[in-house]
């Protein structure tokens, strides 16, 4: 299960597209399991796809949505209408909309369309199953349910599968790889672990989540802030002025001789068990921290700031 | 799989309706309305047919005996038989082009289908004039071929299909550009070929849409009088269509068998009229239909 995952625009959709035909590439090849699949047209691809909105056929039911691809197939290659009705069955069994089948998809709420969606592309048995934003039109509750049952199918059918997503938090749970793409370019592919630990670039690592730009210098494999060395080593070959990238909880909070920054309490608030500052620097940057639950601080107390990790990118 | 929405709470959040306004501004209102219908559409309509029975059922039918109304009747019927499918197929073509793909020259098209709205029908006869008149730009070629387009039957079809060439492909280009082109795609990466899932789920989306233009365009293909009386030539019992034979029996005084054929020409609006109600009905209907669940 592979996460196409990039901020809106950056060409997820279209490779999608690209891979399920649907577009056609201005360069490069789309081979499926080592065969050239470039110049097959749609319909010989053997792709499932699930579109954004759905795309279910309104003026058919749902078990004729499910089977259409199977009735579209020439007469030599088309299963028995038993066969068909039986495939059908369960793949509403699957989808969990077993007394579905005669209803209409204007008659179902937008997570059973969206499941309908994912039945109807996989009745066809695609060779790589494509989904594009797949809860993006969902409200939170029911996304979260989709999200772990779409793992659950996937690791029940271990149907190969590629989705396009632009949040973060939906690839890095639903994908074994995680690729990210940022305008046209693949900026890194890896499982979820190494992308966030070992992000190739500064795209990929502001994409990730939060982080903090700070000026340093790399000098003899370190790199220090105002002076103060700090844990980072700096990647080899580079030496000057850099950038130095740190997530809010690699910063710590500390007293001001043993810091790399300072600044004044901005604002701080509670979520999930941990305390989030923000710092305003001299300079007028707005520092975010993370820190654990129990410490408070009013706004406008000077503190220091500790740099306890971070990334340079040569 | 937790559902958020429930029927019952959304009703109870619906407004009450508001106070309506009074009696009188509501009688005042249906009755201005009914007697500008009466005097503008009903009234025009019963004349057509009280003007045509004036001399008594015989007198009425005894103009449709005539061989020249005869043939007629027969002209705009082969007329509309040509033109509507012809358009038919004009208009969905143009309308899945426009609404599908994109294309230099997109908005010269659509602008070119609604040029024959925009210009007077005698205009769209007299194009055809000049064309192939035999002072016209393929006079001469036509002539030595001996082939008659004008003032006989292909001049009547082609000013007939230049003036209904907009009917379809209007009613179509919106209702395909707003269902877009996710679900032919959708038909196309399950294996369907273009032509199946042209038939499968283009056709049975566009189909009430598709029959109401076709109504409408076939309403004007029968009735359409100015383009092709310049194109027709106004050959009795050869080149007359039910509109221009109307004019002629007018001309002569001949009043009765003159509102007897408009009669017929009145009969179809009216049928038309019935069948788009009950599209427009069953229109709703369907749209309903995704709304009540």
């Amino acid at each position: 299960m592979l996460g196409l995952l990039g901020p809106s625009g950056s060409g997820k959709t279209t490779l999608l597209r690209i891979i399920a035909g649907l577009d056609a590439p201005d360069r490069g090849r789309i081979l499926f399991g080592g065969d050239d699949a470039t110049g097959l047209p749609v319909q010989q691809r053997a792709v499932g796809f699930v579109f954004q909105h759905y795309a279910l056929f309104k003026h058919m039911s749902v078990a004729d949505n499910i089977a259409y691809g199977l009735n579209a197939r020439r007469r030599a290659d088309r299963p028995a209408k038993a066969e068909i009705k039986r495939r059908v069955g369960d793949l509403l069994d699957l989808i969990r909309l077993s007394g579905f089948g005669d209803r209409y998809p204007s008659q179902l709420s937008g997570g059973q369309r969206q499941r309908v969606a994912l039945a109807r592309a996989l009745a066809v048995e695609p060779r790589v199953l494509l989904l594009d934003e797949p809860f993006g039109a969902l409200d939170a509750q029911v996304r979260k349910d989709l999200r772990r049952w779409l793992r659950e199918i996937h690791d029940r059918t271990g149907q190969t599968t590629i989705f396009v997503t632009h949040d973060q938090d939906e690839a890095l749970e639903l994908s074994d790889r995680v690729a990210v793409l940022d305008r046209g370019r693949l900026e890194q592919v890896g499982t979820p672990d190494e992308v966030q630990e070992n992000p190739v670039s500064a795209t990929v690592l502001k994409f990730l989540g939060d982080s903090v730009e700070v000026e340093a210098m790399a000098e003899g494999g370190r790199v220090s802030v105002r002076g103060r060395e700090t844990p980072v080593s700096a990647p080899p070959g580079v030496i000057g002025p850099v950038k130095l990238y740190v997530r809010p909880w690699q910063l710590q909070l500390v007293e001001l001789e043993a810091a790399h920054l300072s600044g004044t309490v901005r604002s701080s608030y509670r979520s999930q068990g941990r305390q989030r500052i923000e710092v305003e620097e001299a300079g007028g940057q707005i520092l975010a921290v993370e820190d654990f639950d129990g410490v408070r601080y009013a706004a406008g107390h000077p503190v220091g700031l500790r740099i306890n990790g971070g990334y340079v990118f040569g | 799989m937790s559902e958020i929405f429930s029927p019952v709470r959304l009703a109870e959040a619906r407004p009450a309706p508001v106070a309506g306004e009074g009696a009188g501004v509501r009688a005042l209102l249906i009755g201005v309305a009914i007697t500008f219908l009466a005097l503008f559409l009903v009234l025009p309509l019963a004349a057509v047919f009280v003007q045509a029975l004036s001399h008594g059922v015989g007198a009425y039918l005894n103009a449709f005996r005539e061989p020249d109304a005869l043939s007629a009747i027969r002209l705009t019927l082969t007329v509309a038989a040509i033109a509507v499918p012809f358009n038919l197929v004009f208009g969905v073509a143009a309308s899945w082009a426009i609404a599908k793909f994109e294309f230099p020259g997109k908005t010269f098209l659509i602008t070119l289908i609604d040029l024959p709205f925009s210009v007077s029908p005698v205009v769209s006869g007299l194009i055809y004039v000049l064309l192939f008149g035999s002072q016209g730009l393929f006079g001469g070629w036509l002539q030595a071929h001996n082939i008659q387009i004008l003032f006989a039957l292909p001049g009547i079809v082609l000013a007939t299909i230049f003036v209904t060439f907009p009917f379809v492909a209007r009613e179509l280009i919106p209702l395909m550009q707003e269902q877009g082109s996710s679900e032919e795609e959708a038909a196309l990466t399950l294996g369907a070929s273009g032509f199946h899932a042209f038939l499968t789920v283009t056709l049975p989306n566009i189909r009430w849409g598709l029959l109401y233009s076709v109504l409408l365009c076939n309403a004007r293909a029968m009735g359409e009088f100015g383009a092709v009386s310049v194109v027709s030539g106004h050959i009795r019992g050869l080149t007359n269509t039910m509109p221009l034979h109307v004019e002629i029996l007018y001309n002569e005084y001949n009043f009765v068998a003159a509102f007897a054929v408009a009669s017929l020409l009145a009969a179809l609006a009216l049928v038309t009229l019935v069948v788009k109600s009950v599209l427009e009905w069953r229109f709703s209907d369907e749209l309903a239909a995704g709304r009540k669940h």
